[in-house]
């Protein structure tokens, strides 16, 4: 065994899966990762079942640190410098840290959450099938709590496998798509004035809900409703007329009208637009969300077939990029500016 | 005479869960209507479906769209909501104390104000109520009643308290609740009960159920610092007087 330490950490990290089901009938939300693409993807990287408990990184540094053994690991989700010992860590890739090293994680510059899996998972509790934390309701393994300096995880040992990098298809750009409903004829012309605007992510927003920034969308008969149910996207519009959209952690009920709700496909990719930052929302039919709805749970069955053995080649590449955009001095015809260092284990 | 039921409203709740409306206000007979599909979707074998949570007037359905589509299990939803509601018949029924007022229920002498009754009589009222869990929702264990007298029924408060103690007994609009964790609330505190609707560790984790009657009967504060303790070390407190 051994331990991973989290010496510094970001607000908003906590560990993650893909929630807990069945009980949202007594107020239990499912929690869960917020990007369930980059989720399983972290997992795939190290041979993990797809949806095995992660650490989701919230956006800014945390430092975290191998004690009593090796421990391997991979990134994924939000583009962020990230490096051992100087040595810089692409996000998409596994990456071994010796006993005793850190893996120094810098602010997020694309997207909000990472997430960081860790060779055979973590260990813990499940409660009610799921170690995701969800602080409310003191739940979540082995902390109940989103992650503090000086938690430690009992991990595996690292195996002595290749690292690995994981080819993902091109992010998707454009609008946020949604399913107008369940309360959409509470709002006349504001739906369009919705479906027409930049709406930007208030800073406000947390792992609950994403409130928006934008024109004031009125409700035809006011804003309370009778309670009823919540999803993951559901898009709530309180008494300002500012919605808010729902997060993993939402409540399980809300009493504000819902004018439409968010496609599953598009949940992750919402959850990782960063405050301040124009997008709009369209709306599309529910054929065509159940349809990409399909497709996406086909990307996640095919993400182990997408894990390739790192190439000196590409380590490079990642190094140099990740390099240069970190601000460091590169120079192109200086190798020993961006050189990657090889992985301890590299067989090929 | 048996009148025929209207269908409900079959509402997309993004591409992977249905809402099942069958009224836009708090309606006992929705309600009811609520609970019997709920009840006829569990047994109906829909491996499709993956929970349900009853509210007042609606049943939401979470399923995989991997297995069936909107418009198919719309079709099947409301082919169930349409049966005949079967023969209400007597719900289980609980007994949980309160201790109503002072630092329990620091709203009970404003609400006496507001109705122009004595805080023994609002105390009265409330335990004279014959309630029904009609919903639990927002935060784990926090239990929706219908049933408040009408003579209580006033409107929330302006400013929401973002901290309310856990086991607070209250009430807003025409409801009266039972609130399980410490949380924000809008509505007006009357007491706080020792029985946890939810807890870790104990069997079973969720004490009540929709459509569970409930009483209310009044404890003192040394009554209620007791059963605090049993509470805490797993006991129900609630009592079944009727199941």
């Amino acid at each position: 065994m051994s331990k991973l330490i989290v010496t510094s950490v970001s607000p908003g990290t906590s560990v993650q899966d893909v929630g807990r089901f069945g009980a949202q009938r007594y107020g239990l939300v499912p929690s869960g990762a917020v990007d369930r693409l980059a989720m399983a993807a972290a997992n795939a990287l190290l041979g993990n079942t797809l949806f095995a408990a992660t650490i989701e990184l919230g956006p800014l540094n945390s430092v975290f640190t191998a004690k009593g053994g090796a421990v391997r690991i991979s990134l994924t989700g939000a583009t962020r410098p990230a490096d051992i010992a100087g040595t810089p860590v692409a996000v998409n890739t596994s990456v071994t840290l010796a006993d005793g090293e850190s893996l120094n994680l810098g602010v997020a510059r694309a997207g909000t959450f990472g997430y960081l899996a860790i060779e055979g998972g973590i260990r813990g509790e499940p409660m009610f099938g799921s170690l995701a934390v969800n602080a409310r309701a003191g739940l979540g393994s082995p902390y109940p709590r989103p992650l503090q300096a000086g938690d430690e995880l009992l991990v595996a040992t690292a195996s002595s496998a290749n690292e690995k990098r994981i080819d993902l298809p091109a992010p998707v750009e454009g609008p946020i798509r949604v399913v107008l409903g369940p309360q959409d004829d509470e709002f006349g012309d504001a739906k369009d004035l919705f479906l027409n605007s930049d709406w930007k992510i208030s800073a406000t927003s947390d792992r609950m809900g994403y409130r928006l920034e934008g024109p004031v969308i009125k409700h035809l008969h006011g804003h309370n409703i009778v309670s009823d149910g919540t999803v993951n996207g559901s898009i709530q519009v309180p008494g300002n007329g500012q919605p808010i959209v729902l997060m993993p952690d939402r409540g399980t009920s809300g009493g504000y009208p819902k004018i439409a709700t968010v496609i599953s496909t598009d949940l992750g990719r919402f959850g990782q637009t960063q405050p301040g930052r124009a997008f709009r929302f369209k709306a599309i039919t529910m054929a065509e969300a159940q349809a990409e709805y399909r497709a996406f749970a086909e990307l996640l069955q095919s993400l182990p077939g997408r894990v390739h053995d790192s190439n000196i080649l590409m380590l490079d590449i990642k190094a140099l990029l990740s390099a240069n955009v970190a601000g460091v001095a590169v120079s192109a015809t200086d190798d020993n500016t961006w050189q990657a260092r090889l992985p301890a284990n590299a067989h090929d | 005479m048996v009148a025929a039921l209207s269908p409900p409203r079959i509402l997309p709740n993004g591409d992977a869960a249905i809402t099942v409306e069958f009224s836009r206000t708090i309606d006992e007979e929705a309600n009811r209507r609520v609970l019997a599909l709920d009840k006829l979707v569990a047994s109906a074998g829909l491996t499709a479906v993956t929970e349900t949570v009853p509210t007042y007037r609606s049943l939401l359905v979470h399923y995989d769209p991997l297995q069936i589509g909107f418009d198919a299990l719309g079709d099947k939803l409301t082919e169930l909501a349409l049966q005949p509601l079967p023969e209400a018949k007597a719900a289980r029924r609980w007994r949980i104390p309160v201790a109503y007022g002072g630092e329990n229920g620091i709203d009970l002498e404003d609400v006496a104000k507001a109705l122009n009754i004595t805080p023994d009589e609002v105390v009265a009222r409330h335990v004279g109520g014959d309630y029904k869990v009609a919903m639990i929702g927002f935060t784990p264990g926090w239990s929706y009643l219908s049933g408040l007298p009408s003579s209580m029924q006033m409107s929330r408060r302006q400013n929401p308290r973002l901290l309310t103690p856990p086991g607070t007994i209250s009430i807003g609009g025409i409801q009266t609740g039972v609130q399980c964790l410490a949380g924000p609330s809008g509505w007006h505190l009357l007491g706080r009960t020792a029985v946890r609707t939810y807890q870790l560790g104990r069997d079973p984790t969720f004490l009540l159920e929709p459509g569970d009657a409930i009483t209310f009967a009044a404890v003192d504060e040394k009554t209620f610092a007791e059963q605090d303790r049993a509470a805490e070390a797993g006991e129900f407190v609630a009592e079944l007087i009727a199941s």
